[in-house]
C-alpha cells in the first residue's frame, strides 16, 4: 500500500515544481538575450569608468572639476527642463481634447500618432529643411517682409527645444489623456451642479484628478530627453552640446574610461529623478489607480 | 432647519429631446408643486432621465421649456440653476473627504470657513453620518457613499433637489432603509424632490406622485395608490405591480361607470377610466391585480365578479400562495392568497370558483 503511494506522491511533486517553474521558462530566453548583449556590454563599459588605466576613482574626480562635463551637463539639464515645460504646457490642452469622446478625439489621436510612428530621424532633418537659413521658415517671413535677413534659428537651442518638443509630445499628451480618460464624467457635471464655473471645474475638479498622468508624462519626457542624441546632434549648434553627445565624440576619440564616466553619470542622473518621481508623486501607484 | 414650504415650484411644458432621429423626449408637460415629491418612473429609455437632465441643465432641450418658479431656466448654465443633484454613481470627488466634498457646493459660493465648518457638521448630523468628516470616499460603503453625495446635494439649502437613480446600485435592504430615509429626509426640508427610478416599488413608496413615463410620454400621472388602483393602459397595469389582463367583449351598461364585459360566457363588470367609455360590441381587456381576487367561499358578496378556472400550478411562497390559473378561455390568470392554517390549499387540476370585487376591476 506505501509502496504504492510513494511514486504518486512523488510525481504529485515534480508536477508542482514543473508549474511554478513555467513562468520562469517563458521569460528565460529574453533574460539570457538581455543579460548577454545588454546587461554584460553596459556593466563592462560601466566597469572602464574605474578600471583604467588601473583600478581608480581618479576619472570621477577628475569629472567633478571638469568645466566642460559641467558646462554640458548644465545644458543638458536646462534642456530637459525647457522640453518638459513646452510639452507639458502644449500637451495638456491636446490631451484634454482626446480625453473627450467624439470625432475630434479621433482625428487628434491619428494627429498625434502619426509623427509618433515616423523615424527621429526624418522628422529631425525635416526641422533642418523648415529652420534653415534659407528653410520655409525665414523664405516664408522674408516673402512676407516681416524681416529684411534670415533669422537664425537653426543650430541654436531654440531649435533644440522646438524639435525635441515636437518629438516627445506624444510622450507627455498619451498618458495625461488616459488618465483624463478615467475621470468619470459625471464628475464634472456633478461640480457644475453644485455651482462650480467651468473654470473651477477645471481647476479643482479635472487637474487634480489628471495629476497622475502629469506626473507620468513629465517623468518620461524628462529622462527621454536627458538622454537625446540624434535631434540635438542634427539641429543644435556646437554651444548646445548634451552628454549623449560628449558621449559620442568621446568614443569616437576612443576616450574610452571618459565616455563610461559620463554615461554612469547620465544613469545615475536618471535613476535618481525616477526615485524622486516615486517617492514624491508615487508614479507607480498613481498609474495603477489610473487603470482603475 | 428650514420651516414651511420651501420647495420650487417646477414646471415644464412641452419638452422635447432629439438625439439624432431619436426622440428620447417627445412631449412632456408637468407642473410640480412646492414641496411635492415627484416619482419619474418608467423602463429604461423612456426618457426619464433625460427630463431629469433637461432640468438640472446638463441637457438642451430641442423644444418646449422648463421654468422655476415662474420663471424660464433655458439657457440658464447648470452652475446658476442651484439645484441639488444625486447622481446614480453618487459622484463623489475622490481626492477631497468627505467635508470637503460637502463642502464643495459652499466654497462656489463663497461661504466662509467657520460657517462652512458648521453648515457640513449640521448637514453629517441629518444624514446621520456624524464624525465621517475627515474620510475619503473609497473609505466608505456604498450607502454611506450615497448619504455622502446627498448630503453634498442638499447642504446648501437648494429647494429643488434631482436624484437620478441614487438607490441602483445597492442591496435590497439597504435601499429600504434608504426609502425610508427619503422619505423623512423630504419632510424635515419641505423642499421639492423630483426622483427618477425603474423601481416601480421605490416610486410607490416614497412618492406623492408617479409620472409614469413610457417612449418619451408620460403615459400616467396620479398619486401612488390611483395609477395602483386605476391604471389607464396595459402598460401601466403591468408596469406597477403585477396585472392579469382578461379580453372580453362588451355587452352592456350599468350607471355610469360600469361595464358588462362578456369574458367567454362569463359576465364580468369593470370600472372605465371617465371619459373613455366603450361602445357596446367593442372588444375590451379587462385587468385585475393578483391579491385582490381570492376563491370564493359562499359567504361572498353578490355584486363581486365570479369566474370558474382551473388550478394549474400552486406555489407556496412564504406568506402567501401564489396560484397560476386558466380562465375559461384559457388565459393564464395568477392569483395570490395569504397563506395560513385555517386556508385549504388548492390542488393542481382541481376547478375552483374565484371572486373579485368590480371596483378592483379596471377596462384597459
Amino acid at each position: 500500500m506505501s509502496e504504492a503511494v510513494a511514486p504518486t506522491s512523488l510525481s504529485a511533486k515534480l508536477t508542482f515544481n514543473w508549474r511554478a517553474l513555467t513562468p520562469l521558462l517563458l521569460v528565460a530566453p529574453l533574460v539570457l538575450f538581455l543579460l548577454v548583449f545588454y546587461a554584460f556590454p553596459v556593466m563592462a563599459m560601466l566597469l572602464r569608468s574605474v578600471a583604467e588605466p588601473t583600478w581608480t576613482l581618479s576619472n570621477y574626480v577628475a569629472l567633478s572639476g571638469d568645466s566642460v562635463f559641467l558646462h554640458v551637463f548644465w545644458t543638458t539639464l536646462r534642456t530637459a527642463i525647457a522640453v518638459t515645460a513646452g510639452c507639458l504646457l502644449l500637451g495638456f490642452p491636446v490631451a484634454l481634447t482626446l480625453a473627450r469622446p467624439g470625432r475630434t478625439a479621433s482625428i487628434a489621436l491619428i494627429v498625434v500618432l502619426l509623427p509618433f510612428w515616423t523615424s527621429i530621424l526624418v522628422r529631425s532633418y525635416a526641422w533642418m529643411v523648415l529652420l534653415g537659413r534659407h528653410g520655409l521658415l525665414n523664405e516664408a517671413l522674408l516673402t512676407a517682409g516681416a524681416i529684411d535677413r534670415p533669422l537664425r534659428i537653426l543650430n541654436t537651442s531654440i531649435a533644440v527645444h522646438i524639435a525635441m518638443i515636437h518629438i516627445l509630445l506624444p510622450y507627455m499628451i498619451l498618458p495625461i489623456a488616459n488618465v483624463l480618460r478615467q475621470i468619470d464624467p459625471s464628475l464634472a457635471r456633478a461640480a457644475l451642479g453644485l455651482g462650480a464655473t467651468p473654470f473651477r471645474v477645471f481647476r479643482e475638479i479635472v487637474l487634480p484628478l489628471s495629476m497622475p498622468g502629469v506626473a507620468a508624462g513629465v517623468l518620461l519626457v524628462f529622462v527621454l530627453s536627458l538622454g537625446f542624441y540624434i535631434t540635438p546632434a542634427l539641429v543644435g549648434g556646437p554651444r548646445d552640446m548634451t552628454v549623449s553627445m560628449l558621449i559620442a565624440q568621446q568614443v569616437d576619440q576612443l576616450n574610452w574610461p571618459y565616455a563610461a564616466c559620463l554615461s554612469t553619470a547620465l544613469l545615475v542622473v536618471t535613476l535618481a529623478i525616477m526615485a524622486l518621481f516615486q517617492f514624491a508623486f508615487g508614479v507607480g501607484r498613481a498609474l495603477r489607480v489610473a487603470e482603475r | 432647519m428650514p420651516i414651511g414650504i420651501n420647495g420650487a415650484v417646477v414646471s415644464l411644458w412641452q419638452l422635447k429631446k432629439d438625439f439624432g432621429q431619436v426622440g428620447a423626449v417627445r412631449d412632456v408637460s408637468l407642473e410640480i408643486g412646492a414641496g411635492e415629491f415627484l416619482t419619474l418612473l418608467g423602463p429604461s429609455g423612456s426618457g426619464k432621465s433625460t427630463t431629469l437632465m433637461m432640468v438640472a441643465g446638463f441637457e438642451t432641450p430641442t423644444g418646449g421649456d422648463i421654468a422655476i418658479d415662474g420663471k424660464s431656466v433655458i439657457g440658464v448654465s447648470p452652475h446658476r440653476r442651484n439645484i441639488g443633484m444625486v447622481f446614480q454613481n453618487y459622484a463623489l470627488f475622490p481626492h477631497l473627504t468627505v467635508a470637503a466634498n460637502i463642502g464643495f457646493p459652499l466654497k462656489q459660493r463663497g461661504i466662509g470657513r467657520a460657517e462652512r465648518d458648521r453648515m457640513i457638521k449640521n448637514t453629517l448630523d441629518l444624514v446621520r453620518l456624524p464624525g465621517y468628516g475627515d474620510r475619503y470616499p473609497r473609505q466608505l460603503s456604498g450607502g454611506q457613499q450615497q448619504r455622502v453625495a446627498l448630503a453634498r446635494a442638499i447642504v446648501f439649502n437648494p429647494r429643488l433637489l434631482l436624484m437620478d437613480e441614487p438607490l441602483g446600485a445597492l442591496d435590497k435592504q439597504l435601499r429600504e432603509s434608504l426609502q425610508l430615509e427619503m422619505r423623512r429626509l423630504h419632510a424635515d426640508l419641505s423642499i421639492t424632490f423630483i426622483y427618477v427610478t425603474h423601481d416601480q416599488e421605490e416610486a410607490l413608496t416614497m412618492s406623492d406622485r408617479i409620472a409614469v413615463m413610457n417612449e418619451g410620454h408620460i403615459v400616467q400621472l396620479g398619486r401612488p395608490e390611483d395609477l395602483y388602483d386605476r391604471p389607464c393602459s396595459r402598460f401601466v397595469a403591468s408596469f406597477l405591480g403585477e396585472s392579469n389582463f382578461l379580453p372580453g367583449v362588451v355587452h352592456s351598461f350599468q350607471g355610469d361607470s360600469i361595464v358588462v364585459a362578456d369574458c367567454a360566457g362569463t359576465m364580468l363588470r369593470a370600472v372605465t377610466p371617465s371619459g373613455n367609455e366603450p361602445a357596446v360590441g367593442q372588444k375590451v381587456v379587462l385587468t385585475m391585480r393578483p391579491e385582490r381576487m381570492k376563491f370564493a367561499n359562499g359567504i361572498d358578496s353578490p355584486n363581486c365578479n365570479r369566474m370558474r378556472a382551473r388550478v394549474t400550478e400552486a406555489i407556496f411562497a412564504g406568506e402567501r400562495c401564489r396560484y397560476l390559473l386558466a380562465a375559461p378561455d384559457g388565459t393564464a390568470m395568477v392569483l395570490k392568497e395569504p397563506s395560513g392554517a385555517a386556508v385549504r390549499r388548492r390542488a393542481v387540476g382541481e376547478m375552483a370558483e374565484i371572486t373579485w370585487s368590480a371596483a378592483d376591476t379596471v377596462v384597459v
